[in-house]
């Protein structure tokens, strides 16, 4: 809740213009009841002819004025939210985007979008109707409540017994359905699960012949969503008649004890028709109060899922070195000459483990990884999946931290770059990367400027000009969300020609020619020694034949480094390397 | 993608659409029955309750001291008698109705998926999970509460409209006369509304969609979005989307959020109305105080339900597109049925055998040409090629997922379309390259393909699989419970689940398609003895990128753009130096 009224905060000057006209508006329709009950218990019986007309007009002027009140008032309302949610989903949007990987892990993909989508319409609902039912009901319920004290103090003695009863009631009813929507929400989840993968398996299913296993996995599941389903909306739906039932019953007393009180000589018998009405005010109100008590537990989660990922605090932050400050140019410039003969790229007995839900893993991913790499030169990394082949990547590019240890990007401590400088140097092909919908140069360039001729020139240098130049709109053709107009082989190409295109300092390939033929993969890898003979290369790889020929090759197993060195010098002295080769080769 | 856009463009079918969701309702018709009968004397009984109102207010505003209580007790229990039994009466519809409609959804999602077992596996090449759930999870939600909510409120409304102004005429019918003012401004607004307000929604989502599409896309590719510093471009294009969805959210509440207020003005329009000519009639002593009171009472009724047409008439419009999407999916073609007298394939021996066959995916842009091949049982078949060269194609083939366009595939020297597809596909087993395993227990997951298996038998084909180690290191051992996306196994753990799977289900043939091709070096040669094991005595037919794996099979395809280029042994594909030749040199550069 916090979060959402820091987010209203800024339009508090509007925010109390609008709620000033909602409440004169809502005010006004009070006037109206209360003009009926006079006509018919004093002008009526004066058969003052003009009087009545003029009272009938009056009535007729306030619906009207309250008519606008409260349209102007609905739209200022509409216009806030909207505004409101626009900052929301914008802050959510940069903050998301900058998370570190450690974070990303912490909430996983499928939430984070959710909190983007339906989490933030929950809030947007939530801000206009505070806004607007926030105002209205209570006005509704209290002003109605004063009115007829005012009108007739005995009589209104009535509803002092059932409004309490009603609230009381219908929150508690409230209270008990709102986690059975929970419930219900992750039988939906069950059922989709299932879905989902029955269509990615749907081969397996089929080849297996569990049609009919699968059809009664899901039935249970079906069923179980039913009933709690229909538990969930029976119990929401009994607030309705329920409320309309205590009404009532008031409304009988009330004819009766007026009864008694017009014999008596006390109230007047228009009363007990404005009472009528002011009833179905406060019914309304009470309508209201149930609406924005459903309405703000529901946005109230979504708001407090928002806010925790834009709470995320800064994980990797730049922090500066002995050597040096940030813009201190010269500084700077010393240390990179200092550095010309030291290694390019460094690995100083780093470790890591994963943070997971904010305690640190057991096991540690990496050990004691130690490596140097010179500007230029290339370095291949092989070993077993799980092995922490991508975690090398992570830690050098800074998506995580190390544990333990440091990694040395152009001479410096990845920690005192800032984040973009220090992934500028960098072109990289990630396991499993995206494609984006968009146009294949758009795709290749990245933001970055690469005029359509060097964006061919790279497709050319990743061994994708041919299929490229088949598209009858070359690099414009574009591409389907996650490229799926295209083949595993071909997206690939167009990933690598991604990392190529800005000439990289440094180029890192990650398991990123498997759908390609070793042919291709081989040119490939002839064309980056030729034409970037200046960019360090990294390679990660299953096939001994994408990194033999690397100046410098890494053997991990299990996290640690079993062997490095040269093709030759690996089949000599690491066991690990010397079967991969043969199973691999004969 | 082609066959997308055509069924978007197939006219909307609201007649059709209405039938089949009248024959999910017709399953309950009794039930519905009993909801109307029992709405209509609730809504009845709801309407009477005024009119004792009236009777009473009308006996107390006698005077003073001269109010008959009788008269008002008799009126005040008749009053509170009607409204209870209503009140009561609209709870058990409520409960009915829910059950109903819950029970129809519940129904709807049983058939569909049914129906998504029963559909050919291109159906699912050619359309997107997401997009198939989301008839599941949304759609069938929206047809569902449509039924429990609308239909309560247009039997509600119609009764109440129909029967406040039967009363309002009953007690007066000159002052019924105000309603011609006020109902002719209802539903003149309405209409104009629901004109105005049904595209902006529309409009509005359609930028949700889009919203939600974007996000999602730039979320999922947010590392590499990081590792290019492409933020700032990606939050410039986020900032247009989200502008958009945010403006046209204001536009569309800009007019529906009038509606509320303009009702309410008709009403109490209508209020005025009923007391400037009450008045003058009471002047006239042609009415009496109560009757304008219940005459009130009523015409709140009356325009009450105009205000809600409107609403449902847009929900029901959302309902209806739904259900046309589910009928959609539902009216799809399924896999073809079994020819009649078709045989089941028992004890196969697994000889296969293909005859100029010919195959596309889509009409007019075959992939394969003429495609010969004999696999005696108990051959090694294995197939070469660059990626998008068609070998899964004819893996798809092989198992029937797709039947050939021409020509004909042999089992056991029987065309494949005269046995029963079951029996056919279970002559089968086999290990994919995209590994699949379900949310349950790793036993559950290995034992999958053999009913009644035993632990020991499961234990023993994932030691076979070298899986058994790191199962045992696992929490729960063999009951541990992964699931698809589940990040406590690996891509290649999963790969040896499945082929311990494939290892438990006895078949004659095999198919391996890049069956190692996430598993790392070290445990695929560990566990090659087991693979020797699960390949013996059966027709084996293996994809696969490492020439190494497949140097000793019987038969080499080499397939290139969807065509079998080349046919023999690896030593005679070697001499001849043709593309085969040049693929297996290309690993040693």
């Amino acid at each position: 809740m916090k979060f959402i009224f820091g987010h209203m905060i800024k339009y508090r000057g509007r925010i109390v213009v609008q709620l000033i006209i909602k409440f004169t508006g809502t005010a006004a329709e009070f006037m109206i009841p209360y003009v009926l009950e006079y006509m018919l218990d004093e002008v009526a019986p004066s058969e003052n002819i003009v009087k009545m007309i003029i009272c009938g007009l009056l009535m007729i002027g306030i619906a009207i004025f309250v008519r606008s009140m409260n349209i102007i008032a609905n739209r200022k309302a509409v216009r806030i939210a909207s505004e409101c949610i626009y900052n929301i989903r914008d802050d959510l949007f940069r903050k998301t985007m900058e998370l570190s990987g450690s974070q990303v892990d912490k909430y996983g993909l499928p939430s984070l979008t959710s909190r983007m989508t339906s989490d933030s319409y929950n809030v947007q609902n939530f801000i206009r109707i505070i806004q607007t039912m926030g105002v209205r009901a209570p006005i509704l319920l209290i002003g109605g409540m004063v009115v007829t004290m005012i009108m007739d103090f005995g009589l209104a003695m009535v509803l002092f017994i059932l409004v309490p009863l009603i609230i009381a009631s219908v929150v508690i009813i409230s209270k008990k359905g709102i986690p059975l929507y929970e419930k219900v929400q992750q039988k939906m989840d069950t059922i989709v699960r299932i879905m989902r993968e029955n269509i990615t398996g749907i081969r397996v299913v089929k080849a297996l012949s569990k049609e009919d296993y699968e059809t009664a996995r899901y039935k249970d599941a079906n069923r179980e969503m039913f009933s709690s389903d229909t538990t969930a909306s029976v119990v929401m739906s009994l607030p309705g008649p329920i409320m309309t039932l205590i009404m009532n019953i008031g409304l009988t007393v009330v004819v009766v004890l007026g009864a008694y009180r017009v014999n008596g000589g006390i109230t007047k018998p228009g009363v007990i028709l404005a009472f009528l009405t002011y009833f179905n005010m406060i019914l309304m109100g009470v309508n209201g109060i149930n609406r924005i008590f459903i309405m703000t537990s529901k946005a109230n989660a979504s708001a407090g899922r928002i806010s925790s990922v834009i709470d995320e605090g800064q994980d990797l932050v730049t922090v500066y070195g002995e050597d040096g400050f940030e813009g201190d140019i010269e500084n700077k410039k010393g240390t990179a000459s200092d550095n010309k003969n030291k290694p390019y790229i460094a690995f100083k007995n780093v470790s890591f483990r994963y943070v997971k839900q904010g305690n640190e893993a057991d096991e540690y991913e990496l050990t004691d990884i130690d490596f140097e790499l010179n500007k230029g030169s290339s370095l291949g990394i092989i070993g077993a999946t799980g092995s922490g082949k991508t975690t090398v990547v992570n830690l050098l590019m800074r998506f995580y931290d190390a544990t333990k240890g440091s990694v040395i990007v152009d001479g410096k401590d990845v920690k005192e770059y800032k984040l973009t400088e220090l992934r500028k140097k960098f072109g990289v092909v990630f396991q499993n990367d995206v494609i984006f919908a968009d146009t294949l140069h758009e795709n290749i360039a990245f933001g970055r400027e690469v005029d359509e001729k060097r964006a061919m020139e790279a497709v050319t240098d990743a061994r994708a000009a041919e299929f490229v130049g088949e598209y009858e709109d070359g690099l414009q053709h574009k591409a389907d969300i996650h490229g799926a107009n295209m083949s595993g082989g071909q997206k690939q190409r167009i990933l690598i020609a991604r990392a190529l295109a800005a000439k990289p300092e440094i180029l890192v390939l990650d398991d990123s020619s498997s759908a390609l033929d070793y042919k291709t993969d081989a040119l490939l890898r002839q064309m980056i020694r030729e034409h970037y003979n200046n960019t360090s290369t990294i390679i990660i790889a299953q096939r001994i034949s994408s990194i033999m020929n690397l100046d410098n090759i890494i053997v991990l197993d299990d996290g640690h480094i079993v062997g490095q060195g040269k093709h030759e010098e690996l089949m000599e002295n690491c066991k690990q390397y010397r079967d991969i080769y043969d199973i691999q080769m004969n | 993608m082609a066959q997308n856009d055509t069924l978007r463009k197939k006219p909307k079918d609201t007649k059709g659409t209405l039938l089949k969701l009248f024959s999910y309702m017709g399953k309950y018709k009794f039930a519905f029955f009993g909801i109307i009968v029992l709405s209509l004397v609730s809504n009845v009984l709801g309407l009477l309750g005024p009119n004792f109102a009236g009777s009473a207010i009308n006996e107390a505003a006698a005077g003073v001291g001269k109010v008959n209580f009788d008269r008002v007790f008799y009126y005040a229990a008749l009053m509170l008698g009607v409204y209870i039994l209503s009140s009561v009466m609209a709870i058990v519809i409520s409960i009915m109705m829910t059950r109903v409609s819950r029970r129809i959804s519940e129904n709807m999602r049983q058939d569909v998926f049914e129906k998504l077992l029963r559909m050919p596996v291109g159906y699912f090449d050619q359309n997107q999970a997401g997009d198939i759930i989301s008839r599941v999870s949304y759609d069938i939600d929206v047809i569902g509460t449509c039924i429990a909510t609308d239909v309560t409120q247009i039997l509600t409304s119609i009764v109440t409209v129909a029967g406040s102004l039967i009363m309002m005429i009953v007690i007066s019918p000159l002052l019924s006369l105000t309603a011609l003012v006020t109902i002719p401004i209802a539903i003149g607004y309405t209409v104009r509304m629901k004109k105005v307000t049904q595209p902006l929604y529309s409009k509005r989502s359609k930028s949700y969609g889009k919203l939600n599409g974007f996000v999602e896309e730039m979320f999922s590719g947010q590392k590499t979005i990081q590792a290019y510093a492409y933020e700032e471009k990606v939050e410039e294009r986020f900032d247009k989307i989200n502008y958009d969805a945010a403006d046209i959210y204001r536009e569309a509440e800009h007019y529906g959020c009038t509606i509320g207020p303009t009702v309410n003005v008709v009403n109490n329009l209508g209020l005025a109305l009923v007391a400037i000519f009450g008045a003058f009639l009471y002047m006239y002593r042609l009415i009496a105080l109560g009757q304008i009171s219940s005459f009130v009472l009523y015409s709140r009724k009356f325009s009450g339900p105009i205000n809600e047409i409107a609403n449902i008439m847009n929900e029901l419009y959302s309902a209806l597109s739904a259900a046309e999407r589910v009928f959609e999916l539902l009216g799809s073609e399924e896999e073809a049925a079994d020819i009649e007298n078709a045989v089941e394939l028992e004890n196969a021996h697994g000889d296969v055998e293909m005859q100029h066959v010919n195959f596309g995916y889509l009409p007019g842009k075959t992939i394969i040409h003429d495609l010969n091949l004999k696999a005696d049982a108990g051959k090694l078949i294995a197939i070469v090629g660059p990626t998008g060269a068609g070998k899964t194609t004819i893996i798809n083939l092989l198992m029937r997922f797709y039947d050939v366009d021409s020509g004909c595939i042999l089992v056991d020297e029987k065309e494949i379309k005269e046995y029963r597809r079951k029996s056919l596909r279970g002559a089968y087993a086999m290990v994919l390259q995209d590994t699949w395993v379900f949310n349950g227990t790793i036993f559950d997951n290995i034992a999958y393909g053999k009913e009644n298996a035993t632990r020991e038998e499961v234990i023993a084909v994932a030691k076979a699989a070298h899986i058994h180690s790191f199962i045992m290191r696992l929490p729960q051992g063999y009951d541990t419970i992964i699931s698809e996306d589940g990040g406590n196994i690996s891509k290649g753990q999963k790969q040896l689940l499945t082929i311990a799977r494939a290892m438990l289900y006895e078949s004659r043939i095999l198919i391996l398609d890049e069956a190692t091709s996430n598993v790392d070096t070290n445990t695929e040669r560990r566990i090659q003895k087991a693979m020797r094991e699960l390949m013996k005595d059966k027709t084996c037919f293996v994809i696969a990128h490492r020439l190494s794996t497949i140097k000793g099979a019987d038969r080499i395809l080499v397939a290139n753009h969807g065509d079998v280029i080349e046919q023999g042994t690896h030593e005679s594909l070697m001499e001849s130096k043709g593309f085969y030749y040049s693929l297996y040199r290309a690993q040693f550069e």
